[in-house]
């Protein structure tokens, strides 16, 4: 079995920090990551290469230092990696980031594409569906886990606001993984060791297959207008108190909104 | 392309089990907006089957024309035979705008169904407004929150968005409006219904909705642990609240994902909102600053939350809690 899985590099969301006086975004010294709903995409590919044997190969678009998340997924324990890096891939929005990930996924051969639900850069959860639709391929998006029966069937548990859905569907597919019912494993010290001696494909436009006019700025419907970080709302009363006495501010102010008596 | 044959704003209507989804309303309700201020017309599309019943429903929130395919392959929400029906319906009708739910539906219909339109889509938006060159604006949080964004889709049309639930306001109902309805059959291809559904399952745990609790008790890290969170609930009890929490304590395990508060979570803005141990992060913040009244204790004085809280306690969360849900039990 072939299974490509997509990941991307982004910067830690959780580290960035707004600066207190002119309220833009702190970029330094954000770290860089595989994205969260990537790595659990990934080590699902990984449960399956353990039970059924596999090759796994992972694939990002982005600037040649995205290099450093292929090596994290050989030390993961993927197969192989593709790096989409040109020139003529920048200034994407997700329908063109789909398009240049199609493009390349075309020229390969595979049976599961997996992707992470959404990336924390943008928490668009686009790209993968997009994917689908233009490889004209069945998608399973939320997907929390999976079953495989040896053959071509899948068995999909899909998380939905309600509960959960099980659905049935043959390869070849996408599907969209969350991270939280895929705690990733670690990078395997042999992994590290062999991760920075395989080889990564780079692979530009001429290496993919896709028409040049769906890539890029130019092949992206949309565009950022503008971006502002929102004003910080004005910060009320601060009581540093007694427990004791805390409680009855809370009281009192539970009295004064009519919650209790 | 020829923009100006791209007419009305278009609402996808989810319904589940013959439930109109509160979002699908509040986007009729934005609806109205955007099309009176490009002097269009609101179109509900409304999916399923025998639904035909909740057309009026759609008119009586807003729309002038609801376009109904009703079908029993559109029975439960399946990926590829709604974006047939939605595609056949986009090709002939040519709306200009196309507003969709961010729900697990919505956000798996979305990009699905823009792509075989070849147009662009927006995720997740909280604010919509039409330029003054008849553009619509589409406002969304980026980097975690960190960030709004605007965007345009100036060239290709639909113009379409998802838009996060809560974030709009439903019109109030108006049993008098008129509306026309339309009956609309899509030619289905069933070759290609790969997926097949075999269970749907509800959860108790996953019943309750946050976004509809008028006081939320949440909690974050300074909470501690599943006892700390037990506290967090006994205290919620007496005062007739729901639990809700930020991302940590869902990484912890300790609550599930349908209780999270914030940019990955649920968007809330209940009457009054206890943040409990919560540092206040921006995901956090944009997940509850629409609060009406916010009160927060952190140990921290210096946390962020307290900047965006009404009345602030530095204090621990764990020995207040308990006095207070003490107090009031008397």
């Amino acid at each position: 079995m072939k299974i490509i899985v997509c990941i991307k590099q982004v910067p830690d969301t959780t580290e960035i920090k707004l600066d207190p006086v002119t309220g833009t975004m702190i970029r330094e010294g954000v770290p860089s990551i595989m994205n969260p709903d990537d790595k659990g995409g990934l080590e699902m590919a990984l449960k399956l290469k353990d039970e059924f044997g596999a090759e796994i190969t992972v694939i990002t678009m982005g600037p040649l230092k995205a290099e450093a998340i292929i090596r994290e997924a050989f030390a993961m324990g993927a197969d192989k990696g593709v790096l989409l890096s040109d020139r003529k891939f920048a200034g994407a929005d997700t329908l063109a980031t789909s398009n240049t990930l199609a493009g390349a996924l075309r020229t390969m051969d595979f049976d599961i594409i997996i992707t992470g639900r959404q990336a924390i850069d943008g928490d668009t959860a686009q790209v993968g569906p997009q994917i689908a639709e233009h490889l004209d391929l069945p998608q399973i998006t939320y997907v929390e886990d999976v079953k495989y029966d040896g053959n071509r069937k899948l068995t999909v548990k899909k998380a939905t606001e309600e509960g959960y859905q099980i659905l049935e569907v043959e390869t070849p597919c996408v599907l969209t993984v969350l991270s939280s019912a895929n705690k990733a494993r670690y990078m395997s010290v042999c992994g590290i060791v062999e991760a920075f001696d395989k080889d990564i494909d780079i692979w530009g436009f001429e290496q993919i297959n896709v028409n040049e006019k769906k890539l890029g700025l130019g092949g992206s419907p949309t565009r950022v207008a503008k971006s502002f970080t929102r004003g910080a709302k004005s910060a009320g009363q601060l009581h540093e108190v007694e427990p004791h006495e805390a409680v009855e501010i809370i009281v009192n102010k539970l009295k004064e909104k009519f919650i209790i008596r | 392309m020829d923009k100006t044959i791209y007419k009305d704003v278009y609402v996808f209507i989810e319904q589940r089990e013959g439930v109109i989804q509160s979002v699908s309303l509040e986007l009729l309700g934005k609806a109205v907006e955007l099309a009176a201020k490009s002097g269009e017309k609101v179109c509900a599309l409304l999916l399923g089957d025998n639904i035909k019943g909740l057309a009026d429903d759609c008119i009586a929130y807003g729309a002038d024309k609801v376009i109904v395919a009703d079908s029993p392959q559109l029975k439960h929400y399946m990926t590829e035979p709604y974006t047939q029906a939605l595609y056949q319906i986009g090709v002939k009708f040519e709306p200009s705008i196309i507003l969709i739910g961010a729900t697990t539906i919505g956000r798996d219909l979305g990009p699905r169904l823009s792509a075989r339109l070849s147009t662009g889509l927006t995720a997740d938006c909280t604010a919509l407004e039409i330029s003054d060159e008849g553009n619509l604006m589409m406002t969304r949080p980026a980097f975690g929150g960190n960030m709004m964004a605007t965007i345009t889709c100036k060239e290709h049309r639909p113009q379409m968005s998802t838009v996060r639930p809560g974030v709009m306001c439903t019109a109030p109902r108006n049993e008098s409006r008129k509306g026309e309805i339309i009956n609309f059959l899509p030619v289905f291809d069933s070759s290609k219904f790969r997926v097949r559904l075999l269970e749907t399952v509800k959860e108790e745990r996953n019943l309750v909705d946050i976004t509809e609790a008028n006081i939320l008790v949440s909690g974050g890290r300074g909470v501690g642990n599943s006892e700390g969170f037990d506290k967090l609930r006994e205290f919620a009890q007496t005062i007739g609240a729901e639990v809700s929490s930020s991302r940590a304590l869902v990484d912890a395990g300790i609550v599930g994902h349908n209780r999270q508060v914030g940019q990955t979570g649920k968007t809330v803005r209940p009457d009054l909102y206890f943040a409990l141990g919560i540092s206040g992060a921006i995901q956090h913040l944009a997940g509850m600053e629409e609060s009406d009244y916010i009160i927060a204790i952190n140990k921290d004085k210096y946390a962020p939350i307290f900047q965006s809280s009404d009345l602030g306690i530095v204090g621990d969360v764990k020995k207040i809690v308990p006095l207070l849900t003490e107090r009031l039990k008397r």
